[in-house]
């Protein structure tokens, strides 16, 4: 199943190019708009999938991380009139250090309590950002997110924030390789297998997973600050816990401990609504029965599931 | 393998067990135990199913505390220390139910068993140090240098689930030296195991004693405890009912009568 040792450099030459000549070839603003919130999904999925498909720790409040990014990020340069880029640094930090305090008593939970106990924290979170209208702007929203800057370049919505999600999205992707591949990952994959076993063979596995929460609360909130610069307008209806759920699917649809499973994934949740809007009314029904259609026929998530077919295939 | 050096922290006893009791509500699981194991020998601890011996091995290893009493490991009371901190004391365990990471190759596995002993975290992993791949080379060749020990290196690349079951309680066993412990407890380590399977456990401890580490083992089978242990412990319902040398065991009173049924135990098959 880990075929990391083969040709990772391959396939991170190939991702590479494929972004670049989508970013150099597609002229379409909105494709390059539906592709940059891939890139920002993919990140949120990619750090669950870290805490979910490795550690094997559901957790039901993962937006919590996003909002608290976006939120950052949107405070930071647009009430305190930092630069934007204070928030690449701080949102991350913030989100570290919550998830740090949240951590300790909720991972002493597991199973149905841990999601529980997390899907609390979500919807604490989510009152938190629509009642605290003085610093969010409450329900109706927080306006007037500055655009990132670089010298002379301006992320506006279209190429410049494709590559800058993207290029992100890559150094995150190389960043789960090299902790899966250590000793760190294969401690977290045991934790999957056998906790009980991880700990008798001396993983100190309440710390093992509290790291790896807060490091899935840093690509969360890496993500809300990509995704607040790049609207430039936010609301505390991004970050509830139906977003929660969604991120949730994009794991499991692209297959649990993969990380390109979780690319994957995440391209698959965006990439349906705006496929489906065709379906008018019926949109919800037919998303619906494609993602039960997945679940039954592969559930072991699409990349398993694709490549099991393109095994058969090839037998024959 | 080399020898390890007999560590001499606190005397020749590694393992004392002072007065364990610990009772499960109403249940009284151990009584007042005491015994110890000298460096280097294999002890054995026998009893009828309920006697104590899993609760004894669980007090040991740290799964829970005893309700009194001391256990005292390298000359330091251990009672409060947690598991993972007891296998960088220097304890390691295999499982009666046998628990692999079954999802990871068996070299994996004996990987994660040397935890304990490297130091890569989270900015090593992610910067990759030099320092990080030499350690990480240093395992991999330790670890495939255990595998060639229990006899198993030309199955290091082989998801550890797949393997049949007499094989996994080799990955099991090379995972737990992997820690390099001084005590090492093999709870019940034949159960489940065929004649031929049975004799080359019994080889392979005999190997394990050779090097030097220190090994608790306990079973249910009594000629494979009899024929390598070098003193036997025998509980009876959370009580010490005996302790010796196989020989002074198989002639005991008590334990012909409790524990046997009579019937003098076999000699050594």
């Amino acid at each position: 199943m880990h075929t990391r040792k083969r040709t990772p450099l391959i396939r991170h030459a190939f991702f590479s190019l494929v972004v670049m000549s989508a970013g150099v070839l597609i002229e379409n603003t909105y494709y390059l708009q539906v592709l940059t919130f891939i890139g920002i999904n993919a990140i949120l999925a990619l750090g669950l999938n870290m805490l979910m498909g490795y550690a094997g720790q559901v957790s039901l409040g993962h937006a919590a991380f996003y909002g608290i990014g976006a939120y950052t990020a949107a405070i930071l340069s647009g009430t305190m009139g930092f630069s934007p880029w204070a928030a690449l640094i701080c949102a991350p930090v913030i989100a570290i250090l919550v998830a740090f305090i949240v951590g300790i008593p909720t991972l002493k939970l597991s199973g149905y309590y841990l999601a529980m106990g997390t899907l609390g924290f979500g919807m604490i979170v989510h009152i938190l950002l629509r009642e605290w209208s003085s610093v969010t702007g409450g329900a109706s929203g927080f306006i007037g997110i500055p655009a990132l800057k670089a010298g002379p370049i301006v992320f506006l919505p279209g190429k410049s924030y494709f590559f800058l999600v993207w290029s992100l999205l890559f150094i995150c992707i190389l960043l789960c390789e090299r902790l899966l591949a250590s000793r760190m990952g294969r401690a977290l994959r045991s934790i999957r297998d056998s906790e009980n076993a991880s700990r008798a063979v001396g993983v100190n596995t309440r710390a093992l997973k509290l790291q790896v929460f807060m490091f899935s609360a840093a690509l969360g909130a890496l993500a809300g600050f990509l995704y607040a610069h790049f609207v430039g307008f936010i609301s505390p209806g991004s970050f509830d816990f139906l977003v929660s759920v969604k991120i949730v699917t994009m794991v499991v649809i692209g297959g649990m401990a993969s990380v390109w499973g979780a690319l994957l994934g995440a391209a698959t949740l965006t990439l349906l609504p705006e496929v489906l809007h065709g379906f008018a009314e019926f949109e919800m029904l037919v998303y619906g029965t494609i993602l039960m259609t997945v679940m039954i026929f592969m559930p072991r998530g699409l990349t398993r599931g694709l490549l099991d077919i393109y095994e058969k295939t090839r037998k024959h | 393998m080399k020898k390890r050096e007999n560590i001499d922290i606190n005397g020749r006893n590694i393992l004392v067990v002072e007065s364990l009791t610990r009772a499960f509500g109403g249940v009284q699981a151990l009584n007042r135990v005491s015994f110890s194991i000298r460096r280097g020998e294999v002890y054995g601890l026998l009893g009828p199913n309920g006697a104590g011996k899993t609760t004894l091995f669980n007090i040991i290893t740290g799964i829970y505390p005893p309700d009194r009493g001391a256990v005292v490991f390298n000359g330091v009371d251990i009672v409060n220390r947690k598991p993972y901190e007891r296998v960088i004391d220097g304890m390691a365990r295999t499982f009666q139910n046998i628990e692999l990471f079954e999802n990871m190759t068996v070299l994996e596995n004996v990987l994660v068993g040397m935890h304990v002993r490297t130091t890569c975290g989270f900015w090593g992993a992610v910067l990759r140090w030099p320092w990080v791949k030499r350690e990480e080379a240093r395992s991999v060749a330790k670890a495939m240098e255990l595998l060639d020990f229990v006899g198993l290196s030309s199955r290091a690349h082989v998801r550890a689930g797949d393997l049949p079951f007499g094989w996994q309680r080799l990955v099991e066993t090379a995972r737990a030296l992997a820690s390099d412990p001084m005590l090492l407890l093999l709870d019940e380590p034949a159960a489940g195991l065929n004649a031929v399977e049975t004799e080359q456990l019994r080889k392979l401890i005999e190997k394990i004693r050779q090097i030097g580490i220190t090994q608790i083992l306990v079973e249910h089978d009594v000629s494979l405890t009899m024929g390598i242990s070098d003193r036997i412990i025998v509980l009876d319902r959370g009580t010490k009912l005996a302790e010796g040398t196989p020989a002074e065991i198989r002639n005991h009173p008590k334990v012909m009568t409790a524990y046997l049924g009579n019937s003098p135990i076999p000699a050594d098959r």
